[in-house]
């Protein structure tokens, strides 16, 4: 009775391998997507990126949001971006990008902002962001996700061979490039605290390629007459219910972020869970898959190529 | 050995109930009368509220400066040694001047190097003479910049009665400045804003504004723009300059504010000596190039104290003397960055996370024993235990926990499990090799290591670029999941084997339930 979902600490035989052209197809038509969403759509880059000013404010009453748009636009600010918060009604977001101001005239854009939405207004955030720090913002998101690629690539072609580091490599790109790809699609904020998420899900991937991995090549080991498609679909079932246990137990609490953590975490949370669903697909399909375009048999002698040797 | 010894047995034990005891002020109501080493976790500031400011230490302002006034020493030299030149001028980052004649051009430069030590004069071909910093004098000055401005901005923060603000340096010219609690940091800014470079100079009686606006200005005056708009003609030089104050404080005079001030010993002799040898004469206080007010001195003043009178509210006359206190900025500051949290929304975040953590904990629990059954209960343990280490090791480390940190915690939740879960499928796999109960349950343990370390080491590897290139709320992410992975190691690892190799010896199970 307790044990309501004990099926899933069962064993399986299912042939994840022969769904594999389709699965390519899959994957390569995602990543060529994303890449037209972003081409064509681009980024709602939050001001970490972009610059500029964001405030959060909040009203004992309704707020009517015509009325402020119209009254802001007045201000000689540039795009305004207004957005409510919650069901309330009492709260607003308000993002300028202020293009082409430099910190000093942002400021006083703030204080023109504060005094025309009146005093019994609460300013729960005000952030400023200005021209200078955004785009070195922008070039530190970058080199941080290069770095953490190549970072983790490393560690795997250390611990595996090379086949195995180019799996992983190209399942991670295929992530990232498919969450960032949803992010422009639904137009979610792209900021500091995205990046983090995505960084998240690089980790979580990855995690989840090594433990295939890890028994692909103990039965590798084991199974030395195996045919190599066999063995593949056996490693992935052997701990297809691990895969699932974790992937839900990771996927509930980031369900629950995303649900009641708030509007500040609302595209982190996104992106993690987004990433636990791509990340366990890709470590099947994608980092695992690819293992079946290299003969992992070659030349057997791991040692050679194993800087560390055999880590048990 | 899969059993443990029972001196390992009780290490863990004692690491978790000193988990427990770090993570317990947390909790606890009365926070504020605990002592010092056993503290709650810190909240950054989009969690307690404050304000985050970056500020540039604008330098190249201070080297163009330091230039002009090496282009007056340049001009100086040449005019006592008679040498003719021309073009002299100052630039951002040098002065250059021309000699023709080759024999007074050596003689200038041994004498320009003379001027400063830390000077590069270099010499071009057509006679044209570059002087500028070298760059080992150039990163010193910087340095000191900073530093000076480092120091200068904590007195005037200080003076407001912050609670903890935190002032620290990034990268070469920057200056973090952390105010919690604060909820408009305008004032702070205004006050930031000002360099506060005060100094007495001699009002030049001999010419008028309007003579020196047609070109008949001594060598010795400049022109100072009042608070009105009004010009002054005062002596290039200062009588005495704000660096000799020693305090200032506001008072009243016939009912007005002014602000009442005192020199050290150097300025008080340097102010008693002008004002003996100038009474009658018109002496100007200038604030950051701007007169503040020119009276005329009636009488000498040697005590080493005055007052400054001007055109002051309450309020302005409490800025002027708050800044002359805490001392002149050495370069202006700019405001790069600002970040403001209101306390609320902090509160508000908060409760968001602990509702988010206890509902996504409530869910994993019960899938885990829905999945598992007993082994279920023993993850439950483990997945608890990870939450109050991960609070512990926080609170113990003086770590700083910010939203996103929050949602690193409810991620760490989720994740934690993998490492049980792959024990236990590793456990399950041998039982149905037909291994004996314990003979799996050892050997589940051990082939499921080498996996648990690899997976968790690469997300240390995500995790320590996040806290390299991350700033603020980022950085207090990759804390928490860093420590997360540390603390459900251990957990998972360790205190799981405790459970189950108790669970085994005292139940003696025939067979594993999973």
């Amino acid at each position: 009775m307790i044990k309501a979902l004990s099926w899933i600490t069962k064993d399986t035989k299912i042939d994840f391998m022969g769904a594999r052209k389709f699965t390519y197809t899959l994957s390569i038509a995602m990543v060529v997507l994303s890449f037209i969403v972003i081409a064509v759509k681009g980024f709602n880059y939050g001001i970490d990126f972009s610059g500029g000013i964001l405030m959060e404010v909040k009203s004992e009453n309704q707020i009517d949001l015509e009325k402020v748009r119209s009254e802001l636009s007045q201000l000689n600010i540039g795009e305004v971006n207004l957005q409510t918060i919650g069901d309330s009604g009492q709260e607003i977001m308000i993002r300028a990008q202020a293009k082409n101001m430099d910190e000093k005239e942002q400021m006083a854009a703030i204080n023109e902002i504060k005094s025309l939405l009146g005093a019994d207004m609460e300013f729960r955030r005000i952030e400023l962001v200005g021209p200078q720090v955004g785009d070195e913002l922008k070039i530190a998101g970058v080199v941080a996700s290069l770095i953490a690629m190549l970072g983790i690539s490393l560690y795997i072609w250390f611990r595996f061979e090379w086949q195995f580091a180019i799996g992983a490599l190209v399942g991670l790109f295929h992530d990232i490039i498919t969450t960032v790809g949803l992010l422009s699609l639904f137009g979610f904020d792209f900021s500091l605290t995205t990046v983090a998420a995505i960084l998240t899900l690089a980790g979580y991937s990855v995690n989840d390629t090594v433990v295939t991995y890890d028994r692909i090549r103990e039965n590798l080991r084991k199974y030395k007459k195996m045919p190599q498609i066999e063995l593949l679909n056996k490693s992935i079932n052997d701990i297809f219910s691990r895969t699932l246990l974790t992937g839900v137990t990771t996927l509930l609490a980031s369900v629950a972020l995303l649900i009641w953590g708030g509007e500040t975490l609302r595209s982190f949370s996104f992106v993690i869970v987004w990433g636990v669903i791509v990340g366990t697909y890709s470590s099947i399909y994608v980092s695992g898959g690819m293992l079946n375009l290299f003969d992992l048999r070659a030349k057997g002698k791991e040692e050679d190529i194993n800087p560390f040797g055999k880590v048990e | 050995m899969y059993k443990l010894s029972r001196t390992r047995i009780a290490i863990i034990i004692a690491i978790c109930l000193l988990g427990v005891f770090y993570a317990l002020p947390n909790i606890l109501p009365n926070k504020d009368s605990l002592p010092k080493w056993w503290q709650p976790v810190n909240l950054g500031l989009d969690l307690q509220g404050g304000s985050n400011l970056l500020l540039e230490v604008k330098i190249d302002d201070v080297i163009k400066e330091r230039m002009s006034s090496i282009e007056d020493s340049v001009r100086q030299v040449l005019r006592e040694n008679r040498i003719r030149y021309q073009g002299l001028r100052a630039g951002e980052d040098k002065v250059n001047v021309k000699i023709d004649n080759a024999n007074s051009r050596s003689k200038a430069i041994s004498a320009f190097r003379k001027i400063d030590t830390d000077l590069n004069v270099a010499e071009g071909d057509d006679g044209s003479i570059e002087i500028s910093y070298s760059d080992i004098a150039l990163n010193n000055l910087k340095r000191k910049v900073v530093e000076q401005s480092i120091e200068i901005v904590r007195r005037r923060i200080d003076e407001l009665g912050t609670k903890e603000p935190v002032i620290q340096s990034q990268g070469d010219d920057r200056i973090v400045v952390q105010l919690p609690g604060l909820q408009n940091p305008e004032y702070v800014k205004t006050l930031l804003g000002k360099t506060a470079k005060m100094a007495f100079h001699m009002v030049d009686s001999s010419s008028t504004a309007a003579d020196a606006r047609r070109g008949r200005l001594s060598a010795n005056s400049k022109l100072v723009q009042g608070e009105a708009g009004e010009t002054y003609v005062v002596s290039r030089k200062p009588v005495v300059s704000g660096e000799n104050l020693v305090d200032a404080q506001v008072s009243f005079q016939e009912g007005q504010p002014v602000v009442s001030f005192k020199f050290n010993s150097f300025g008080g002799k340097k102010f008693g000596e002008a004002t003996k040898n100038n009474i009658g004469e018109r002496l100007a206080i200038v604030l950051d190039n701007e007169v503040i007010s020119a009276p005329t001195i009636q009488s000498a003043i040697l005590g080493g104290s005055g007052v400054i009178t001007g055109n002051f509210t309450m309020e302005s006359a409490n800025d002027l003397a708050l800044l002359l206190r805490s001392g002149a900025l050495p370069a202006p500051l700019e405001v790069l960055e600002e970040r403001t949290v209101g306390a609320g929304l902090g509160a508000d975040s908060i409760a968001q996370g602990e509702m988010a953590c206890v509902i996504g904990l409530i869910a994993v629990i019960i899938f885990m024993i829905a999945a598992y059954g007993l082994f279920g209960v023993f993850t439950t343990v483990t997945v608890l235990l990870n939450l109050v280490l991960m609070l512990g090791a926080l609170s113990f480390m003086g770590a700083t926990l910010t939203l996103p940190g929050i949602a690193g915690i409810i991620l760490t939740i989720g994740m934690a499990v993998d490492s049980n879960v792959l024990i236990f499928e590793r456990m399950r796999e041998e039982v149905n090799n037909g291994r004996s109960t314990k003979d799996a349950a050892e050997t589940g343990f051990r082939e499921a290591w080498a996996t648990i370390l690899d997976s968790n080491l690469t997300t240390l590897v995500a995790a320590f670029v996040l806290f390299y290139f991350g700033t603020g709320p980022v950085r207090g992410f990759a804390v928490t999941l860093t420590i997360g992975i540390a603390t459900s190691m251990f957990t998972s690892v360790t205190v799981t084997r405790v459970i189950i190799s108790t669970w085994i010896s005292k139940c003696k199970p025939t067979r594993l339930p999973i």
